[in-house]
């Protein structure tokens, strides 16, 4: 098996800060392996190891074959890079910036230009790609950002966090750019803090906390094991809470949880609440609340590391029901 | 863990490194950059243009006459010394301009490129030797329009003016240690002015080092400014004198000696 970008161990520190602690994983070529964590994770420190910016304290790791350290420069001229923040020089213009790279890649000038034109034309930025980049809006910046780590025609991609504040049109727009470049043979590595940017865009996911990773699988995976949505059932009387338990018990693919007066499980599949319902009001059970909400990405943490599921908050995606 | 090679990718094998002519051209065109950069931002070419403009006027007529009689004489003794003081200033660009690449994040980027690691970096100096001509030149001619005379011919002229690119060459790296320590652009200005007002004033570029109190002197004549400025004197005013000139290449020397590897060396502690 060939993997297009593999981590053995990897492990960075910074003064007493240990970024990453021994992770691996390995991407294959042609797929979008999703990097999934929270702020102070290691997911930048990843990407910085893997683009060759930063040297391992240990472990080792290779891509397109190459290692990292030793095979630096080879390394560089298979990827592209596009950082958590806008690397473009805000004084040029976004062509000006294309044709630098261009030329530092070595391409003619009369190829640079073509390739500038391409990427603007691509990214939607023809209009403003005579302006200094100064005055674009964080969106543009971004695209210009992403056209910039492009113009090599790379065959391995990373993206730090690459939607992080944009507005949801433009984060769509970016999703469909992704996946068109992956149909057209690139390797991707994309980090985020979203769940449903990971869901939406990685063939597999693997999920870091504290320079470890924690979970990995297929999208579908992981959903299966943590269940991406939380049911939450209260019945009036207290004395129903077994039978409330053994219903959804039976309905979703996990043993819930009882809490004081509540009865919480993972689901996966949202037609598990008509069917809660359905079987509680044929048994005659009167329910004070019955919610379905989207497990949000600390409580995927929260169950990954095996902690309690954090029980004052509920998130703005709740459905209420009763 | 089996220990599975990947292999890497058939077909010609990819270049293990750079070139040192491709190095060059890479150097080439980010120097490129900083000159579309200031054509971008022409206010940026008066921030080193005025301000040498403003300070020659200013010394010749308010001080010149005060500190040697009439503002001609004065003129032709302290422009020498104003162009050093000028090519001083000037190099903090390199400073400012590396460390806005790195809080931007645009050293970053580069640095992921397949491009020769210290290109970025001779691309900086060498736009920036392009402002130092530009600024001797600036300054030279205000100067000259004032009344200044080469008494040297060209040669002399000439030679001043390579002295003057060569200790500015060295002292880049000063500006580059500076550029790597200061938090944000904004701070390299700041520590650098801090740094060359004394260094500038206590030297013999305004007043005769004889005026001076005696401690001070031996203080004045020890500076390297000093000495540049006595070397482009010669060079340009009163005849060439070895004595200064080879100082001043020995004090390029031992900046470029101590300033490249420290700069180095902090450079791999901010990254
Ligand atoms: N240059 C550095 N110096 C010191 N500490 C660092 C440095 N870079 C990262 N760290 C620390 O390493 C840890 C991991 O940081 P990293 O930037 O990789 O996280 P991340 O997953 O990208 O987080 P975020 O989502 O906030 O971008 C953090 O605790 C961070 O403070
Ligand atoms: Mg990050």
């Amino acid at each position: 098996m060939n993997h297009a970008i593999r981590a053995e161990g990897l492990v960075k520190r910074f003064g007493t800060t240990t970024a990453l602690d021994g992770v691996d994983f390995t991407v294959d070529a042609g797929t979008v392996l999703g990097l999934l964590g929270p702020n102070g994770a290691g997911k930048t420190t990843a990407v910085r190891v893997l683009s060759t910016l930063l040297h391992p304290d240990a472990g080792h790791a290779t891509v397109g074959g190459y290692d990292v350290v030793r095979d630096a420069h080879r390394v560089r001229q298979l990827i592209g890079l596009t950082g958590q923040y806008a690397a473009v020089d805000e004084s040029l213009t976004g062509r000006e910036n294309l044709l630098l790279i261009g030329r530092l890649l070595g391409s003619s000038r009369a190829q640079s230009r073509h390739r500038a034109r391409e990427l603007l034309d691509q990214f939607g930025l023809t209009d403003a790609g005579d302006r200094a980049v100064k005055t674009y809006s964080g969106g543009m910046r971004r695209r210009l950002d992403l056209a910039a780590s492009l113009v090599a025609h790379p065959s391995m991609l990373y993206l730090d966090e690459p939607t992080t504040g944009l507005d949801p049109r433009a984060r769509t727009e970016l999703w469909t750019l992704i996946r068109s470049l992956v149909s057209g043979g690139v390797t991707v590595l994309l980090t985020t803090q979203y769940l449903d940017e990971a869901d939406a865009l990685a063939d597999d996911i693997v999920v870091i906390d504290h320079g470890r990773v924690i979970a990995s699988g297929t999208p579908d995976e992981l959903k299966a094991k943590l269940g991406s949505q939380t049911l939450s059932v209260r019945p009036e009387d207290e004395t129903h809470l077994p039978l409330v338990a053994s219903v959804v018990g039976e309905l979703a693919d996990h043993a819930p949880d009882l809490d004081g007066q509540r009865v919480t499980a993972p689901v996966t599949d949202p037609a598990v609440l008509p069917a809660v319902v359905r079987r509680l009001d044929d048994s005659g059970v009167v329910l004070t609340e019955l919610a379905l909400r989207n497990s949000s990405l600390d409580e995927v943490f929260l169950s990954l590391t095996g902690r309690p599921a954090d029980e004052t908050e509920q998130t703005s995606t709740e459905r209420m029901l009763s | 863990m089996t220990t599975l090679t990947d292999t890497p990718p058939a077909g010609p094998a990819l270049p293990a490194r750079v070139s040192p002519l491709q190095g060059m051209r890479q150097s080439m065109t980010l120097a490129w950059r900083t000159v579309v950069q200031v054509r971008h931002n022409p206010w940026e070419l008066g921030d080193f243009s005025i301000q040498p403009i403003m300070f020659v006027l200013l010394f010749t007529f308010m001080f010149g006459g005060a500190i040697m009689g009439d503002w001609q004489s004065y003129l032709t003794f302290m422009l020498p010394g104003m162009v050093v003081m000028n090519m001083l200033f000037v190099s903090l660009y390199v400073g400012q301009g590396l460390n806005t690449d790195l809080t931007k994040g645009v050293f970053d980027r580069l640095r992921s490129l397949p491009v020769a690691r210290w290109a970025p970096l001779a691309g900086r100096i060498l736009a920036d030797q392009v402002k130092q001509a530009w600024s001797i030149v600036l300054v030279l001619g205000v100067g000259l329009i004032l009344g200044f005379r080469i008494g040297t011919g060209l040669a002399g002229l000439l030679g001043a003016v390579a002295l003057l690119l060569v200790f500015a060459l060295a002292f880049s790296w000063v500006a580059v240690v500076v550029g790597l320590l200061a938090p944000d652009p904004e701070r390299v200005q700041i520590y650098g002015m801090t740094a060359l007002f004394p260094l500038t004033f206590v030297s013999n570029i305004f007043v005769p080092v004889q005026t001076l109190p005696g401690w001070l002197q031996g203080l004045v004549s020890v500076n390297p400014v000093s000495i540049l400025a006595d070397a482009s004197r010669g060079l340009m005013v009163t005849g060439a004198q070895a004595g200064p000139i080879i100082a001043t290449l020995i004090w390029a020397a031992a900046i470029t000696t101590v300033f490249a590897p420290l700069s180095a060396w902090v450079f791999k502690r901010r990254v």
